[in-house]
């Protein structure tokens, strides 16, 4: 087990990097890192190159595509698009919420509460993944099937009612519906919330607890101004793992929403294979890219933690 | 008022465990409905009891074909990322260079970078060098992006390393490469095998990207995408439900094993 909890969250800002030993061999890092990094470069940033080209230019697909610095196709897939763009922010920031919400106290738990059960329930989420996420996905639509139990008791306890109002559901079905979407991306996205609040709890030091209890401040207090300030590099990471990958998911909207649901992935994904239209497709999620990272930054900064990358 | 006390003493424990249901219950779904037998061509509602299904995992054209290539992805996969993402951590950990900086925030993009995002610009290159779609380009998709995962899980075991302890190592006349095989490797065994199993679980239930630089390729997952507009076989839940027991049993295995050498050192 220890192979698994010790894996950090991956955008962890954690310890400041001890500095490294000086120098020994002049060209030993520049050989260790030149595969991974070539890898990198050809892989990964050159296809951003071709991507920008791709989305100025201008064609079809039978004559061929030319670069024409066509950036009107930025802005009409942005006039055209939008509402995808703000429903996917909009789905995702609540799927990250939620996620943090619901972590918390389970992170919490595993970090503090869970004793000699803390393995197992560690084993427990991290499990699941081994199960391909959409086979779980698809079980949500066993779970919320139109006239299943749980719709039934949602119904009967005029839960829907007040959701109805919302506009987060219709009728008298979940599936299909905003709160089907929410709901799966929240499942699906819990892990990556858990694993970095879970890293950094169980670095706070216990006597920190004691103290502030002997100072005779009441849990609540505690955990006001003690917990949740230190767990802070464990909220940030774990809601850019949770947000970052939510914002641009299509499968959830795909099996569990409908076609008012769609979010900007599902337009991208469409664009990109069935459509064929590249030059659209490639200006969407360059948009797409450069909100994000916006946002990513902006937020950095905010909770500050610069350390980050 | 005891019951209410207890209420607000065990509020968190009560929560938590709300939570881990949350994220069990499609588990338990996949479970019992492995063990359905229904009667149109989808999975989805309970009609009656059956083994058929675990009697016959492959009874379905394909599904274990997918899965092979899946695992056969997973497994080159997992040791180009390893292999490639280890030799980068120990570079960035150990030593000072210039360029730490950019080669640190090219580490960190991919994983800041919605994987759709990726994907379609991967699909752009390829399309533009005219490659052929399929295991190829699926393999080299998967180990860019299970790279910098790899990278990230061994740079923090490396770091947190003692450096005394090569030190003491060459003190006691160990050469370079005596000193990273006997002492170095070892210290950073965890780490690598928590990169090396993250990247086969990113790979194998990797949708998105696949999905975009497969060609006509079928991995387990697209299988699964395919099956849920075409009918979803119940083999699918039986293949689930033995990855997530399998997955259990292995790191309940691994966790004995642990505890087994700690009370030979203790």
């Amino acid at each position: 087990m220890s192979t698994l909890t010790e894996a950090p969250p991956p955008l962890a800002p954690q310890a400041p990097e001890p500095k490294p030993p000086k120098r020994r061999g002049h060209w030993t890092p520049y050989w260790l890192l030149l595969p991974g990094i070539l890898w990198l470069l050809v892989f990964f940033a050159l296809p951003m190159i071709y991507q920008a080209s791709t989305s100025v230019q201008t064609g079809s697909l039978e004559e061929g595509y030319k670069v024409t610095w066509h950036f009107a196709t930025y802005w009409d897939a942005l006039s055209e698009y939008w509402p995808q763009f703000v429903r996917s922010v909009l789905y995702a920031g609540t799927a990250t919420i939620l996620c943090l919400l619901l972590g918390y106290p389970l992170a919490y738990l595993i970090a503090f509460r869970a004793g000699r059960w803390r393995n197992l329930i560690m084993i427990l989420v991290i499990a699941p993944f081994f199960t391909s996420f959409l086979i779980r996905t698809l079980a949500w639509k066993t779970i919320l099937a139109d006239g299943g139990p749980l719709v039934g008791a949602l119904d009967t306890l005029h839960v829907l009612d007040v959701t109805n109002w919302l506009g987060w559901t219709a009728g008298d079905r979940v599936l299909a519906t905003p709160l089907a979407v929410v709901c799966g991306l929240t499942y699906n996205f819990l892990p990556f919330m858990i694993l970095p609040l879970y890293t950094s709890l169980e670095r706070i030091d216990g006597r920190l607890h004691e103290a502030a209890g002997d100072l005779y401040a009441r849990p609540w207090t505690t955990f006001r101004k003690v917990t949740f300030p230190l767990s802070m590099p464990g909220v940030v990471s774990g809601t850019l793992l949770t947000f970052i990958p939510a914002a641009g998911d299509y499968v959830n909207a795909d099996l569990l929403g409908s076609t008012d649901t769609r979010m900007v992935g599902n337009v991208i994904q469409t664009q990109f294979l069935r459509v064929l239209d590249y030059p659209t497709a490639a200006a969407l999620s360059f948009i797409l890219m450069a909100a994000i990272l916006l946002m990513v930054t902006l937020y950095i900064r905010r909770s500050g933690t610069e350390d980050l990358v | 008022m005891p019951f209410v006390n207890w209420l607000k003493r065990n509020l968190v424990v009560i929560a938590g465990l709300l939570t881990l249901a949350y994220l069990l219950l499609p588990n338990i779904i996949v479970t019992v409905f492995s063990f359905n037998k229904p009667k149109g061509r989808f999975n989805y509602e309970w009609q009656q009891f059956s083994l058929d299904a675990w009697k016959d995992p492959c009874g379905v054209s394909d599904l274990c074909g997918s899965l092979s290539v899946s695992l056969q992805i997973a497994f080159w996969a997992t040791l180009g990322a390893t292999l490639l993402g280890t030799l980068i951590a120990f570079a960035l950990v150990r030593y000072r260079f210039r360029a730490r900086g950019a080669v640190n925030s090219l580490i960190f993009l991919p994983m800041a970078m919605p994987e759709v995002v990726m994907a379609a610009s991967l699909l752009t290159l390829f399309l533009n060098m005219g490659a052929q779609l399929g295991f190829w380009t699926i393999l080299i998709a998967h180990i860019m992006f299970c790279l910098s995962f790899v990278v990230t899980a061994v740079k923090a075991r490396v770091m947190s390393m003692d450096p005394k302890l090569e030190e003491a190592a060459r003190d006691l006349y160990a050469g370079p490469f005596q000193t990273f095989v006997r002492v170095t490797l070892p210290i950073a065994a965890p780490g690598i095998a928590a990169g090396a199993m993250l990247a086969f679980a990113l790979s194998f239930d990797d949708f998105i990207i696949t999905n975009f630089n497969a060609g006509s390729t079928v991995t387990f997952p697209m299988f699964v995408w395919g099956s849920a507009q075409r009918g979803t076989p119940v083999q699918i839940n039986v293949i689930g439900t033995a990855m997530f027991v399998v997955a259990v049993l292995f790191v309940l295995a691994s966790m004995a094993v642990g505890h087994r050498r700690n009370r030979q050192k203790a």
